[in-house]
């Protein structure tokens, strides 16, 4: 037997795990390795949640897909092909669309899931072969309004700009709009760390959840009003004296826009907006003030807005007025999400960049990366559309024809989910790309069933910016093919016979090159190092470069080495109550099912645990409307209708409730979820709309 | 394309505000508000006055607004004037403008009682008496009070409660008049208002209620504060709190509409074609909100309607708030305060007088009508949604002001 040291398939913790191969003669289908503790790895030290102890699951045969699928003109349905065939179908397809609507009618839609090998050769494909514009990925609905203000802010965008376990040095923890004790369990550890060493927690959620239980402090803003809550603290620290000057002064611009923004939400103000009582904003204030080191982290709940980008940036306003940033121990940070939700940005996937964080605007920039890759720089498309507006373009005039999925389920995963669905049905040709017969797959032309996480080698970049390695540790099932393999192959047929191995490490080995003097530098990073020292932190620009643990402590990733102030003002959500929709949705992850529930759906253990949908609201709401525990409610919203149990729960905002978004049909969260964007990620509004809220008929199985 | 010219009178914090929302809706070039105010600040957070008295905000180094990147402010420029067929103003400086909308944000004035001995040799206010409504006068209060030995504030309500309260936190004894039957009689009850003054006790304040002030003594500087049915206060310092009127001189004297307030419609139009107003000065639905809340909610909603972002934006009516947090003194007043007036209603009230606590609720049926919070104000997000949102409460009222929020 033996143990093949890797990482998780899930989370952007990206845990450290081992699998050990099982003897065989055991349960036929029934995957041939399993997940062992692997205690050496920093991150999570042998701690595995529930999806990663059932890792394993995912690797069983019965729910995978075992051939391409191509879909029968006549009769409608997806039926099993040779790859040849298959190939051949997707590449005639994509030269047709661009023979007859031009090469901007094709487009490639990439996930947050993907290796940095993957992101980075998709990226490349678009670009090289394609030749399209039209590129995006579904952490634009994800991480984006924390990369824009980290850029805007910083100059640079890494999720944490110091390890994991420098929050449990930290004086004092904002964490807004995150829930890591159900979406990250074995992070929780540098959270309980740090209140054991004196340090204290705030959490920021509308919702009293686990998280929030193991706070010293829970505010809970009403949906939509972190910008004004952060503010808010911002004003106390200037009005009651606690600025951090000597810091301001010599690490920072731009604090004058900041302080009058601020004056704009004096403490009675934010209270009306945000409901959360003066009293709590003066103690969270200056229990952060007055901490020696502290960090504000945010998630989605923070981000997911269309002030997304101004809501960061009021949070980093907090942190520079008080100094905690660019100093050990302190800092703002993002908990990325997605298991490559950072390495995925970073090397070309996103509409406007280029590997190394590149941008596709800046001709030094597109010199250097077309160098790497062998093309005249001119020959490289512009930016294309942002994610969703990508989507919701689609088979419209002006919008792309035919479209290229690898690693997404936006069926379930997109705002407005049944628009986007009748989108992606109006394509000329949809190609899908999965490990499983996802929700989007099943609509697609071409299904390409691909290889995945423990069956292939590659890198992935994780929440702390720390380059990491998964190693194979099985063959692929029968019929299953690699998604570098896809590429290579479709490029060749569509005359670009090189610069597209299958190989994982000579793929890495050229995004190391193309990323070289690039913000997420990989140069001097290679399999070996990463194996010998687990993991490497970008920056790394050469071989004898030990990587970049923690970033700023001596200047800023901008020009001039100084943070950046933004004078940002509350707005409202783009959806307000009324009477119509007097309700506030907000929407999230629950412990045991993950983003669109395409992998965890099919585990066992995971829906024994979770096993569907359900709406969770106030005692007093739910007196109101008559509704019992397990009920089933309708919610509706502008865009359309859900209905799932209801869950009762005082841990809830009475004017809110919460619906996770892991399930498909009727449940189906982000069928009501707004599409309006943040003017500067084009991040949809997942965390706030209006909705109605009534009894449900219970409806009669189908 | 030449940018529309936005002219507003008034560089307070209705006038900032419009100008940053607006500036926040229309593209770069298309408009260019200028912001003509009458004090020798720019904008700034009149709301925070009695904190900076109090000694927080730097002493009001800290508090000025931002108007947006593209507005002009000229300080100590008073429109006196507008025609409005001609769309033309006139400024204090002697010096004209043309404009293609104006917006009236003039504010209001504080309001003096006649009171013999007010004022000085000079026809301006006896010395050591003042007024609290702009930075300037915080700032006069402040070095006045840095040479007095105590002071009296004139006038019980929130403004009052917040300057005699920031004055006792400046180490002086300060005795806070007020003519009504108790302290802040227009928001709170008796009940309430008597618990506010057990605070303000204990923060050095001695609190004079159902009297007047009858007349000041002094001839240069004010010596003495006679009351109505008592003896003479011996003080070197005394500040007026005694509410504030709209300042309505420059649209009378224009031809517009004015009853109390200039007269608007919900779109904050005036009388008169080209010209709004919002804020302290404005009469909305009948009603002049003299608040804060009320005259953002109308800058909003004007800045909406003129960037074109929603030309049918309305100004819904207002229902304000009233909120004191100084230092230890913390109460949230909103509704109807008081319950004696009509028999459907119910009221719940717990009253802890140990821990200087009061709360109490209104209801007619399942609605919450009024609420005053003092002392805890740990639920007052919950009761503000309630009754901003009209919830029927079908569970224990209690629960609204045990839950925190």
């Amino acid at each position: 037997m033996t143990t093949t040291d890797t990482h998780c398939p899930y989370c952007a913790l990206q845990c450290g795990m081992g699998l050990r191969t099982v003897a065989p003669g055991g349960v036929p289908g029934a995957p041939a390795v399993e997940v062992v503790e692997r205690p050496g790895f920093p991150v999570n030290r042998g701690a595995l949640c529930g999806k990663g102890q059932n890792a394993a699951a995912v690797l069983a045969g019965a729910a995978r897909l075992s051939a391409p699928l191509l879909r029968d003109p006549r009769t409608g349905t997806l039926e099993e092909a040779s790859w040849e065939r298959a190939l051949d179908r997707v590449a005639a397809g994509l030269g047709d669309v661009a023979a007859r609507h031009g090469r901007e009618a094709v487009g490639v839609f990439g996930g947050g899931g993907l290796t940095n090998e993957k992101a980075y050769l998709l990226g490349k494909f678009a670009r090289v072969v394609l030749r399209t514009p039209h590129i995006d990925y579904n952490g634009r609905f994800c991480m984006s309004s924390a990369a824009a203000a980290n850029r805007a802010a910083f100059g640079v965008d890494r999720g944490l700009p110091f390890p994991l376990e420098d929050i449990a040095t930290a004086g004092c923890v904002i964490l807004a709009g995150g829930n890591p004790a159900e979406t990250m369990p074995p992070a929780l550890r540098y959270f309980t760390g740090m209140r054991e060493n004196g340090g204290r927690l705030i959490v920021v959620d509308p919702r009293r959840t686990r998280t929030a239980r193991h706070a010293d402090l829970h505010l809970a803003p009403a949906p939509g009003t972190d910008l004004a809550l952060a503010s808010g603290l911002l004003h106390l620290v200037i009005a009651d004296g606690l600025l951090d000057r000597e810091f301001i002064a010599d690490r920072t611009t731009g604090f004058e826009e900041a302080r009058a923004a601020a004056m704009a939400h004096w403490p009675e103000r934010v209270e009306e907006l945000t409901g959360v009582p003066v009293p709590r904003l003066r103690e969270a204030a200056h229990l952060f003030a007055e901490a020696e080191t502290g960090m504000v982290l945010t998630a989605r709940g923070s981000e997911q807005h269309s002030k997304g980008t101004d809501t960061v940036r009021a949070w980093i306003n907090l942190c520079l007025a008080t100094g905690k940033a660019g100093r050990p121990g302190s800092g703002f940070g993002c908990l990325t999400g997605q298991g490559n939700g950072q390495g995925g940005r970073e090397h070309g996937q996103k509409s406007d960049q280029l590997p190394g964080y590149r941008s596709l605007t800046d001709p030094r920039a597109r010199a250097h990366v077309a160098g790497v890759w062998g093309v005249d720089p001119d020959a490289l498309p512009g930016p294309g559309v942002p994610g969703y507006e990508l989507l919701e373009r689609a088979g419209t005039a002006g919008g792309v024809r035919a479209l290229l999925v690898m690693g997404s389920n936006p069926v379930v995963s997109a705002p407005h989910a049944s628009h986007v669905t009748d989108r992606l049905r109006s394509l000329d040709l949809l190609v899908v790309s999965d490990v499983v017969l996802s929700e989007t797959a099943a609509l697609a032309d071409v299904v390409l069933p691909s290889a995945q996480w423990a069956e292939e080698t590659g890198t992935m970049t994780s929440l702390e910016g720390r380059v990491i390695l998964r190693r194979a540790a099985v063959a692929p099932p029968e019929g299953v093919r690699s998604d570098l393999y896809v590429l290579k192959e479709l490029a060749a047929r569509l005359g670009v016979g090189r610069g597209f191995p299958d190989e994982p490490e000579e793929v890495f080995e050229e995004l190391r090159r193309a990323s070289a003097g690039g913000v997420a530098d990989y140069a001097g990073i290679s399999y070996a190092r990463i194996g010998a020292e687990d993991g490497v932190f970008w920056p790394c620009p050469d071989a004898a470069h030990p990587g970049t643990p923690r970033l700023f402590l001596d200047r800023f990733g901008t020009p001039d080495g100084r943070a950046r102030f933004a004078g940002v003002v509350h707005r409202p959500p783009a959806e307000e109550t009324d009477a119509r929709f007097p309700l506030y949705l907000t929407t999230g992850r629950v412990g045991s099912q993950y983003q669109s529930g395409a992998q965890t759906r099919r585990v066992p253990a995971l829906n024994a645990a979770a096993p569907g949908p359900f709406v969770e609201l106030h005692p007093w709401l739910a007196d109101r409307l008559g509704v019992g525990e397990g009920q089933l409610v309708a919610v509706t919203s502008r865009r359309g209708r859900a209905t799932a149990p209801a869950r009762i729960t005082d841990a809830i905002r009475p004017d809110t409730v919460f619906m996770p978004f892991h399930w498909p049909g009727p449940g189906r969260a982000n069928t009501l979820t707004n599409p309006a964007l943040d003017p500067e990620s084009r991040m949809p509004e997942f965390k706030v709309c209006a909705v109605r809220v009534e009894r449900a008929a219970e409806e009669a199985p189908s | 394309m030449t940018a529309r010219r936005i002219a507003v009178a008034g560089a307070g914090m209705a006038g900032a505000r419009f100008a940053q929302q607006l500036l926040a809706r229309t593209s770069p070039g298309a408009v260019e508000p200028t912001l003509y105010g009458a004090e020798p600040d720019g904008p700034y957070n009149r709301t925070l006055l009695a904190e900076v008295l109090a000694g927080r905000y730097g002493g009001g180094d800290v508090i000025g607004l931002a108007c947006g990147p593209d507005a002009v402010v000229r300080t100590g420029a008073e429109v006196t004037a507008v025609d409005p067929a001609a769309r033309t103003i006139a400024l204090a400086d002697g010096s004209a403008a043309g404009y293609d909308v104006l917006v009236l944000a003039t504010g209001a004035e504080p309001v003096l009682p006649a009171v013999p001995g007010l004022y000085g040799p000079d026809g301006g206010l006896l010395g050591g008496v003042h007024t609290f409504r702009t930075l300037a006068d915080c700032r006069r209060l402040t070095e006045d009070a840095g040479q007095a030995n105590g002071a009296v504030v004139v006038g019980g309500g929130v403004l009052g409660v917040g300057v005699a309260r920031a004055l006792a936190a400046r180490g002086l004894p300060v005795t806070l008049v007020h003519r009504g039957p108790y302290l802040m009689n227009r928001q709170l009850d008796g009940g309430a208002a008597g618990m506010v003054a057990a605070g303000l006790t204990a923060l050095g304040v001695a609190v004079r209620t159902a009297t007047h002030v009858r007349a000041l003594r002094g001839t240069d500087r004010v010596t003495a504060v006679e009351l109505e049915g008592g003896p003479a206060l011996a003080t070197g310092l005394v500040v007026f709190t005694c509410g504030v009127r709209p300042r309505t001189r420059l649209a009378r004297a224009a031809g517009l509409a004015v009853r109390e307030g200039i007269v608007v419609d919900d779109g904050l139009a005036t009388s008169a074609p080209g010209i709004h107003a919002i804020g302290d000065c404005a009469e909305h639905r009948g009603t002049v909100h003299g608040r804060s809340g009320p005259a953002w909610a109308q800058a909003d909603a004007l800045a909406a309607r003129l960037s074109g972002a929603d030309p049918d934006a309305r100004c819904p009516g207002s229902r304000p708030l009233t909120r004191l947090t100084a230092g230890p003194l913390q109460l949230a007043a909103f509704g109807a305060p008081d319950d004696g007036a009509a028999d459907s209603l119910d009221v719940l009230r717990v009253a802890d007088a140990t821990r200087g606590t009061y709360k109490k609720l209104v209801l007619r049926g399942d609605r919450l009508v009024g609420a005053v919070l003092v002392g805890d104000l740990t639920a007052v997000g919950g009761l503000i949604r309630v009754w901003r949102r009209d919830e029927p409460l079908t569970a224990d009222p209690l629960d609204l002001i045990r839950t925190p929020s």
